[in-house]
């Protein structure tokens, strides 16, 4: 398979989120905001990226029996480490995502792409596997989390958890005026919301295939 | 430390802060597993027995081997592989001693290491910090109080949302929102009757 391809088909035609429906719990419980979303985007692309390389190069030493434990123990090591570095340099991200930071261990992607990808695979190909797959993941988190967070308080605000952003503010400020803040539907920043919003995008992509098939038949 | 405390606690787990409809835990398996109501009821009883146990062993090891040797950053590592390892305990003692048990709980235990909420409450036992709070036993009862509060609440939940399941089936639903998007629109409705729960305590 071509490295390219490897690298965007987990954008779309295998998002894990919307096609594959895994790693459903973070889609849901850190898109209330589209900065942690991204923040818990980037750190599932990072503990992916490695556990993947180092799935894929101890493959031949680990006996199949014992072979979903010891990706178990490979991928928390990583989620540990990932989680004390976000500590360290991104302390309102860290405070933020709460145990959705040490449950990247149970995240089905990570063991699933492991299983399916990394443990027949060359650690190359693996890697790139890891950051495609990631960056769906991130891809879907953020379109979930840009809707919840415009309709439920009409702006994006960035600059308050992720270190990287130099100076903060909000989205909406960039088009000028537009001040939509007034006219939030607060039930989209609440645990309802993010049921809802992921049904319609479910049902978009459902209604989409439909349609495909209809005309091809 | 009066009994009114750990009714709170109890309500409040299993009630206000749902484990699927406002915490997100455990939601592969309420998508995956509830189509028919006995494997809802198996798979909540299994969820029940072993968020117990592995809430209180979990508690247990933190606070009685990994803080006194300064190992509390292995915690995640050590709380998933003695999750995995009760998970295969309890399957082989069942496969034992008690066949029917087995036959009905047996298929969803290997489901169960890999259900976040096990792991989310047994680390959220240690982020919430009972331990400073109620000191050692009384935080480990506080634990089990909240661990018991959640499982309850999540067989509710699983339990109710089969039900609804089984009726939706017979309703003529559009084709783009048959599956799983009805499914979530059924979880949104109920998440918003839940938050009506909040005032409770």
């Amino acid at each position: 398979m071509k490295s390219t391809e490897l690298l965007t088909r987990g954008l779309t035609r295998e998002n894990p989120v919307f096609v594959m429906l895994l790693g459903m719990c973070p889609a849901l419980a850190v898109t209330a905001r589209v900065e942690t979303a991204l923040g818990m985007g980037l750190l599932v692309i990072l503990v992916l990226t490695l556990s993947n390389l180092f799935v894929s190069l101890v493959k031949d030493y680990v006996p199949s029996q014992i072979r979903v434990p010891s990706y178990i123990v490979i991928i928390a090591a990583f989620v540990t480490m990932i989680s004390m570095l976000t500590e360290a340099f991104a302390y309102d991200l860290f405070v933020s995502l709460g145990v959705f930071l040490p449950l990247i261990v149970v995240n089905c992607i990570i063991l699933g792409r492991a299983e399916s990808f990394a443990s027949k695979n060359k650690p190359i190909a693996s890697m790139l596997d890891g950051i495609g797959m990631g960056l769906g993941f991130s891809l879907a988190l953020v379109i979930i989390s840009s809707i919840r967070e415009l309709l439920s308080s009409g702006t994006i605000v960035f600059g308050e958890y992720l270190p990287f952003f130099a100076t903060p503010g909000d989205i909406t400020q960039l088009i000028a005026g537009v001040n939509v803040s007034d006219y939030g539907i607060a039930v989209f920043g609440l645990p309802a919301g993010a049921f809802l919003t992921v049904g319609f995008i479910l049902a978009i992509r459902q209604g989409m295939q439909i349609r495909k098939q209809g005309a091809s038949a | 430390m009066s009994i009114a405390v750990f009714f709170t606690a109890l309500v409040s787990a299993m009630l206000i802060n749902n484990i699927i409809l406002i915490r997100f835990l455990g939601i592969c398996s309420f998508l995956g597993v509830s189509k028919k109501i006995e494997a809802a009821a198996g798979m909540a009883a299994a969820v029940i027995f072993v968020m117990l146990l592995a809430n209180g062993v979990t508690y247990i090891i933190f606070y009685g081997v990994l803080l006194p040797l300064g190992l509390g950053y292995l915690r995640t590592l050590a709380f998933i592989l003695v999750i995995a390892s009760i998970v295969q305990f309890v399957e082989m003692f069942l496969k034992k001693y008690s066949t029917p048990l087995y036959k009905s709980l047996g298929i969803y235990l290997p489901l169960i290491t890999t259900n976040c909420a096990i792991l989310g409450i047994a680390e959220g036992s240690i982020i919430s910090n009972f331990y400073g709070d109620f000191g050692y036993w009384g935080g480990f009862a506080m634990s089990m109080t909240t661990a018991l509060g959640t499982a309850l609440g999540y067989a509710l939940i699983i339990f109710a949302f089969s039900a609804i399941r089984v009726r939706l089936d017979a309703m003529n639903v559009p084709d783009e929102f048959k599956g799983v998007p009805v499914s979530l629109f059924v979880a949104a409705i109920m998440s918003m009757a839940f938050l009506g729960l909040q005032g409770l305590v």
